[in-house]
């Protein structure tokens, strides 16, 4: 049962590649054009989920290390990012020292969480990792007293927006005598750091790593018998993991302007998981699909739940708000049931769910 | 100098002595035996060997080295390998990338490819299959693999445990002509079976194990001919 599709001929790649940086590099006008800015707000959200949902992949999808305190990552790439460039402390770094340090900053978290729970897996894992998220938040929240560090439940407000050789990413500009707005800019920006965490990703997954990870996912006393040193292998996968979390916060401090802890709340790191879960755990493409999907999706739902049901009943029966989370969390019900193993599995994956279907 | 010298090495698991105090020396370039009947206490020693169960007492001197309290992801790099009874070959990994785990301490890709393609030689079902998953595999293939993947380690000293396990007489057949090839390559053996012909027949030595101790030891046509082994495991 040898299921291996040959290689692509490369001009094929070649083909395919060139064909969706076209496709990428419009899409902000198509959706712009057509549905108004605050659509590419989204795709910028949905850039900025990807990102997170590719680093929570690496914890959850590569390395089987169940992780529902990821947004932690994500609060500590922005605080770093929102203190060290807005008047709260009245410091005005520039990106290229924020960023990078908000990233460096989460991998240490990411070390920092890791190591406690080491010998921690599944369920137990899971609990002491949603602590932690809450534990971040929760401090974030309440260091405002007795000395102001993050401003409390108020957030940091007025961060700088990310700035290029004077060329603001916060402002809109003019090309080619079309004006360009902010949404766009930060589309761009987003869109070249997916691509990063893309390659790292991609990389990680088929270099040594990423076996010795599938290995010790599989059976950790084997995997080290292999030579495999686990702890080292777990820290690292908590690391990048969050690396990707922190750089996505970086960016989202610089691109909101404004940010509270209200924002890196546990709903949020379950929404991650359920990107990574319902695109495919351990698939590059399915976690990006997923993450989009799940972005833009309640975003139409939001957009089309109040027409529709004026159209059909001629009255709100409920209010869009809630529909929109009911259809929301059916859907997910729905598809969990239909196919587990998520919209784009990996062969791995796949392997896995027909074991258990057989019983194996 | 000897390959392995365990002195008196005692094992327990709570309150039980699985192991209770055995000697065992292997010889650089031996093929040695260990055969015994279930729960006799043979895999529980291996495992001991390699720092997989921690000993309660007695001691093990590998390569001139005491080697207690070793990180079991060390062993692999001082040339002490396992091949693990049921084969723990990595399910989820295709065959090539199986080998590749053996080799995952080395950096020198030439010498990894080169052995990657001896093992193909050795077990050209492998070379077919090797963009397959390793789960997908059938028993007999699978122990393929896991002997490929330690050929892959470079062992100095390879501790097999119950290769025959499971399998067809045939692949039985073709797995012992293997061993005794990886042995006249010059790699040091301790084999643990339950096939106590075939292990007798390929080997040099023997130590029969019951019960947590060594009884029996020897050469291997002495012990083929001895009653006691005969009735005992021979079935005879």
């Amino acid at each position: 049962m040898n299921t291996m599709t040959k290689q692509p001929a490369s001009a094929k790649k070649v083909a395919t590649f060139v064909a969706s940086a076209i496709v990428l590099a419009v899409l902000p006008f198509i959706v712009g054009g057509t549905f108004g800015n605050s659509w590419v707000r989204t795709l910028d959200f949905a850039l900025l989920y990807v990102m997170l949902a590719l680093g929570l992949n690496i914890v959850v999808g590569f390395a089987g290390l169940l992780d529902l305190g990821f947004i932690a990552f994500y609060a500590v790439g922005a605080y770093t990012f929102g203190l060290l460039a807005s008047p709260h402390f009245s410091l005005d770094m520039p990106f290229w020292i924020t960023l990078p340090l908000g990233a460096l900053f989460a991998a240490m978290f990411g070390v920092m969480l890791g190591t406690p729970v080491l010998k921690l897996k599944g369920d137990y894992l899971a609990i002491v990792t949603l602590g932690f998220g809450e534990i971040i938040r929760i401090f974030l929240n309440n260091l405002n007293a007795p000395v102001n560090l993050t401003n409390g439940p108020q957030g940091i407000n007025l961060i700088t927006p990310i700035e290029v050789a004077g060329f603001s990413f916060g402002k809109p500009h003019e090309f080619f005598g079309i004006t360009f707005n902010g949404v766009y800019m930060y589309y761009y920006l987003f869109l070249a750091l997916t691509v990063l965490v893309v390659i790292m990703a991609w990389r990680l997954q088929h270099s040594r790593i990423g076996r010795a990870w599938v290995a010790m996912r599989e059976d950790d006393i084997a995997a080290a018998a292999m030579g495999i040193n686990i702890r080292n292998i777990k820290l690292l996968a908590f690391a990048l993991g969050a690396l990707s979390g922190g750089v996505a916060g970086g960016l989202f401090a610089s691109f909101q302007g404004f940010i509270s802890p209200e924002s890196f709340g546990l709903l949020e790191s379950i929404m991650i998981l359920a990107m990574v879960v319902l695109g495919g755990m351990g698939n590059i493409p399915g976690v990006i699909l997923g993450a989009v999907v799940l972005t833009v999706v309640p975003e139409v739902l939001r957009d089309v739940i109040g027409p529709l049901q004026m159209a059909t009943f001629g009255k709100m029966i409920i209010d869009p708000e809630n529909a929109r989370m009911l259809l929301f969390g059916l859907a997910l019900v729905v598809m969990m049931l239909v196919r587990p193993e998520g919209m784009l599995p990996s062969k791995r994956r796949k392997a896995e769910f027909e074991d258990a279907k057989e019983g194996v | 100098m000897s390959m392995l010298k365990v002195n008196n090495l005692e094992v327990a698991y709570g309150g039980i002595q699985a192991v209770k105090g055995i000697d065992l020396t292997i010889e650089k370039g031996e093929l040695v035996t260990l055969i015994g009947a279930n729960g006799a206490g043979k895999t529980s020693t291996l495992r001991t060997l390699v720092g997989m169960e921690k000993k309660s007492g007695g001691s093990i001197v590998y390569d001139g080295q005491d080697i207690s309290g070793v990180p079991v992801y060390d062993f692999v790099r001082r040339g002490l390998v396992m091949i693990p009874e049921g084969r723990g070959v990595f399910a989820k990994l295709t065959v090539e990338e199986n080998l590749r785990m053996g080799a995952y301490y080395r950096n020198d890709e030439d010498g990894i490819k080169a052995d990657i393609e001896h093992v193909y030689e050795l077990f050209p079902r492998l070379k077919e299959r090797q963009k397959q998953l390793a789960g997908t595999l059938s028993g007999g293939e699978q122990q393929m693999v896991a002997m490929g993947r330690a050929i892959l380690s470079r062992p100095k000293l390879l501790l097999l445990d119950e290769p025959s396990m499971g399998l067809a007489p045939l692949i039985v057949e073709k797995i012992f002509e293997i061993v005794r090839k990886i042995s006249a390559e010059g790699v040091t053996m301790l084999l643990v079976e339950q096939n106590a012909k075939l292990a007798l027949e390929v080997s040099q030595r023997g130590y029969v194990m019951e019960s947590g101790r060594i009884t029996m030891s020897g050469n291997s046509k002495d012990l083929l001919d001895d009653e006691r082994v005969r009735n005992a495991y021979l079935g005879e």
